[in-house]
């Protein structure tokens, strides 16, 4: 009967700490996935986030770019983040995070959109740059930056802040 | 700039309140000055609408829009124009399209410019509600939410809500912003130029769009029927009456959203009545400049708007495609 019970409590604590280090891997892995990609202010020299960040699944989508939303469904976009900024109290930028299924569908996007006009830039696994947006992939990710106008310093500032957004991805 | 703010700001007050005129009609206001049996668009251009920085010359947007609204409706002086446009006595909704977001969005320049002239024509500041989806949208337009009825009120459907009813002509069935419904006696669409990834082109009957409840559902086959369909819908058929699309800045390629390789500036408003017939004219713009920058037709890339010609045919009969029916008026 002693011996059953002992048998009984191993197989319990056991389970137990099976099961909380399975909660923690899962834990730990739903913090990875889920990871802020936005630089919080100054993180990266003169950007400042100007909004709160918005987060759409993809059955969402489309509140937020309509009909533009179809492509990113086709790749397996599974949520989209997006926030403002701006650089130096003036230049003003989006940034928008296509969290998608597989690193697949974000180089689908990104060769999307790619034209003669692409220079290309060192940012994530590839990306490039128009002076006045940056579009790049890492992993699964699909980032944009995009600012509103065109500035002579916009292509180095945008590059700077798709920086600080890869380190946190 | 600032004195045309003021003088809104005036206005949206009460301090500017002119004669109130009812008129009833666009048909009969331009009736004579079209071709017979023609769908008149006027295509205003200023070459010089944008400074050398980049920026929108507001004093030029409402020499434009009064050239554009004298030759389409035959009367040179603006207020004049404005009051064989619309009825003063009635709430006047204008619909802006701000889902580009700041970089490609209903110019605030052209809205201004329109409030002011409806309200020298005799429309009450509260009697014009400028609108489109929600808060967002609106803001993208620079313009600030407003729901205080002795000023120009400003807001979207996320304020109004929108009919437990759905309203349903052949694909489309969808609730409608009672913004639409319940407020407006009349609507004049203020869309902006854009390519669209799935449509082709969004410009005037698109901009529907953004107010019936799920647009989603209603982009299947590159928005063909979609688009036809929704704009058959007796309310958006009858209330959305005039067009003056923004043209201003335009994207030629990558939209609907804001791709800043692919902007550029027609300088230009296209105004009429006949939805389709603008729609048309715009369409052409694009594939103009796509051509110019040796870009691939729309048809060559399998996204044409099939929907423009779906809304000419003669189930749905919402205006022509068809040139030859189409008087086009270049100022």
């Amino acid at each position: 009967m002693k011996h059953r019970l002992k048998n009984c409590f191993t197989a319990v604590v056991t389970v137990s700490v099976v099961s909380l280090l399975a909660f923690g891997l899962a834990v730990t892995g739903c913090k990875k996935k889920s990871a802020n990609p936005f630089p919080d202010s100054n993180a990266i020299a003169s950007w400042e986030k100007t909004s709160e960040t918005r987060t759409f699944a993809a059955k969402d989508l489309w509140q937020y770019i309509d009909g533009d939303a179809e492509q990113y469904i086709s790749a397996g976009v599974v949520s989209t983040s997006t926030s403002d900024y701006k650089y130096q109290g003036q230049l003003e930028a989006v940034v928008d995070v296509y969290t998608m299924s597989d690193a697949a569908g974000a180089g689908k996007i990104l060769d999307a959109g790619k034209t003669r006009e692409a220079a290309v830039v060192q940012v994530g696994d590839a990306g490039i740059s128009y002076g006045q947006s940056i579009v790049f992939r890492k992993g699964a990710s699909l980032v944009r930056i995009v600012a509103y106008e065109s500035t002579p310093g916009a292509p180095q500032a945008l590059l700077a802040l798709a920086h600080g957004v890869e380190a946190r991805l | 700039m600032n004195n045309r703010r003021d003088f809104l700001k005036g206005a949206a007050t009460g301090a500017v309140l002119l004669g109130s005129q009812s008129k009833l009609g666009l048909a009969a206001a331009v009736a004579g000055h079209a071709d017979a049996g023609k769908s008149k668009v006027v295509v205003a251009k200023d070459a010089a609408l944008h400074n050398a920085g980049g920026q929108l010359d507001d004093k030029r947007v409402i020499e434009l829009l009064d050239r554009a609204i004298a030759s389409y409706t035959g009367h040179n002086h603006p207020v004049e124009s404005w009051k064989h446009l619309v009825p003063t006595d009635k709430v006047i909704g204008l619909k802006v399209n701000g889902l580009g977001g700041k970089g490609i969005s209903t110019h605030l320049a052209l809205v201004l410019a329109v409030c002011e002239r409806l309200q020298q024509a005799g429309v009450k500041p509260g009697n014009i509600i400028v609108w489109d989806r929600n808060a967002r949208d609106i803001e993208a337009c620079g313009l600030t939410i407003n729901t205080d009825p002795s000023k120009i009120r400003v807001f979207g459907s996320d304020v109004s809500g929108y009919e437990d009813q759905k309203a349903t002509w052949g694909t489309a069935s969808i609730k409608l912003s009672k913004i639409l419904t319940r407020e407006c006696a009349m609507v004049i669409g203020l869309p902006i130029l854009k390519d669209h990834s799935g449509a082709g082109v969004t410009f005037a009957m698109k901009n529907m769009y953004g107010v019936v409840d799920r647009p989603q559902d209603l982009h299947d086959g590159g928005c063909n029927p979609g688009v036809a369909d929704l704009n058959c819908i007796p309310t958006v058929r009858e209330k959305v009456r005039f067009t003056i699309g923004d043209a201003m800045s335009s994207v030629y390629n990558g939209g609907p959203g804001f791709r800043p390789e692919h902007l550029w500036q027609p300088n230009t408003l296209i105004v009429g009545e006949d939805r389709v017939a603008v729609d048309h004219t715009a369409w052409q713009m694009i594939e103009k400049k796509r051509a110019e920058v040796g870009m691939a037709s729309l048809e060559d890339s399998k996204r044409p708007p099939r929907y423009i010609a779906t809304a000419a045919d003669a189930a749905h009969n919402l205006g022509t495609n068809d040139p030859s029916r189409i008087h086009l008026m270049e100022v």
